[in-house]
């Protein structure tokens, strides 16, 4: 009887110590590159402070699929469907990299067709991110009474926009606090590539120089490297890795652009109260190296989309 | 008899791990939610989603894009329990651009850029407790907003 009690209780205090250990694993879940720290005897508060402030967090932001659209549209560039991936390709996506590729690229086709007021694909598209989101398991993020709203007000943009924000927003955050930040920067990269597919099929070559489609092109240079930190910080990943090639490949395109801005100057813009950043900005981007970028970028983006 | 009741205390005690971690998490996109992006408005929140649980003290580092075309609003809401949440917006060079230290530790700050420019925000819990304290932790968010420059 007593070895008995003596055996549980020791297999009790090992269950309880995984516990710990799993708590301690997760509590520290990676919001963005950490340090590791082993299981230690306690220390005092001033050691404790100093590991926390070690233990630093880092988030690598890429333009949301709202602000990709939104930035297209401001440039001046005229819709066409032809360019999105066709809902039709759902039934294609049984991965869950699929699914998170394809979460954001449905994500930036909607808010691409939010733009444009093109009310049957946003309906369609929020089915289409429904259903990518349903099958990676965040079941709350777009629910059926969302789709049923955006139909009731699918002349009203402010509430498309909102709609649109917050169903990403649930899917994302979704992932982070589940411990999928894998997954999370792939629906990232998903919406990231897209909208720069999107972009880069837009631009009317007959019309190259001076085009405004061509410089919010070439501003998404300034966040290859953030997308490369992004991917790196879930490297070991067999689907992140070979994202990282493929946008390695990408930076090399990038890198080929020159980008010079002169030092910020910070400036208050009176009656609104805003701080305006001033800068001027030089960039050149031959004709040939775009149709480069245009060719690495619809490459990388039909591995995402087949 | 007794490896299978001790499977079970494990499972329920695992269980109960995962409902209460999952809830300090799922507290924080609440949180995110109802304190910090009502903040942002009249701006467009662009959808993502950066928060993170900080002790007093500790940092947090958000690089990020910003557009000639839009106008910026950045609110960054720490949990009522967390002593001021300060931030610093860098440019590339570490030039400081704005301090919220210098505008009473205020929550957002709106901004708009004549060129394009990857930025580093940088966020810091200010150390508020007394020597022998356990430091206090909580959720704190870094939202954007957007909206078409005029």
């Amino acid at each position: 009887m007593n070895r008995t009690y003596r055996i549980g209780t020791g297999i009790l205090a090992v269950m309880m110590l995984f516990i710990v250990l799993l708590s301690s694993c997760q509590s520290g879940g990676k919001k963005g590159e950490k340090k590791e720290t082993a299981v230690e005897p306690l220390k005092d508060i001033t050691q404790v402070k100093k590991d926390i402030q070690q233990a630093e967090k880092i988030f690598n932001a890429l333009p949301s699929p709202l602000e990709s659209a939104m930035l297209i549209k401001s440039a001046g560039a005229k819709f066409d469907r032809k360019f999105l991936n066709p809902v039709e390709n759902i039934k294609l996506y049984t991965t869950n990299r699929s699914r998170a590729l394809n979460l954001g690229v449905y994500t930036c086709d909607l808010s691409f067709a939010s733009m444009y007021d093109e009310t049957q694909l946003i309906i369609n598209y929020m089915t289409a991110a429904k259903k990518m989101a349903d099958g990676l398991g965040i079941m709350d993020a777009i629910q059926q009474s969302t789709v049923d709203k955006l139909e009731e007000n699918i002349n009203n943009k402010e509430v498309i926009m909102e709609t649109i924000s917050e169903t990403f927003l649930n899917s994302n955050s979704y992932l982070a606090d589940n411990d999928q930040p894998a997954v999370a920067s792939m629906v990232l990269v998903g919406g990231w590539v897209e909208g720069l597919y999107i972009a880069t099929q837009l631009v009317d070559l007959k019309e190259f120089n001076g085009n405004k489609l061509v410089s919010t092109i070439i501003d998404q240079k300034l966040s290859i490297d953030i997308l490369l930190n992004l991917l790196n910080s879930n490297k070991g990943n067999p689907s992140i890795d070979e994202m990282i090639v493929q946008m390695n490949g990408m930076k090399n395109v990038f890198d080929k652009i020159n980008i010079k801005t002169t030092p910020i100057k910070t400036e208050i813009d009176k009656t609104t109260n805003q701080t305006i950043l001033r800068s001027k900005v030089t960039t050149d981007m031959s004709l040939d190296i775009f149709k480069e970028l245009m060719g690495v970028v619809a490459q990388i983006r039909n591995t995402f989309v087949k | 008899m007794i490896a299978m009741r001790m499977i079970r205390i494990f499972s329920t005690l695992t269980l109960l791990l995962a409902l209460v971690t999952f809830n300090v998490d799922a507290q924080c996109k609440a949180f995110a939610k109802k304190d910090c992006i009502p903040e942002l408005s009249p701006y467009q929140h662009d959808g993502n989603y950066h928060a993170a649980i900080l002790v007093e003290g500790e940092e947090a580092e958000l690089y990020k894009t910003f557009y000639s075309d839009m106008e910026y609003r950045v609110a960054v809401v720490g949990e009522g329990k967390l002593p001021a949440v300060e931030f610093r917006i860098l440019d590339d060079h570490k030039n400081v651009l704005y301090s919220n230290t210098d505008h009473d530790n205020a929550k957002t700050w709106d901004f708009k850029l004549e060129s394009s420019q990857q930025l580093k925000l940088v966020v810091k819990v200010s150390p508020f407790n007394k020597p022998g304290d356990i430091p206090a932790s909580g959720c704190v968010a870094i939202m954007f907003g957007f909206k078409i420059k005029k």
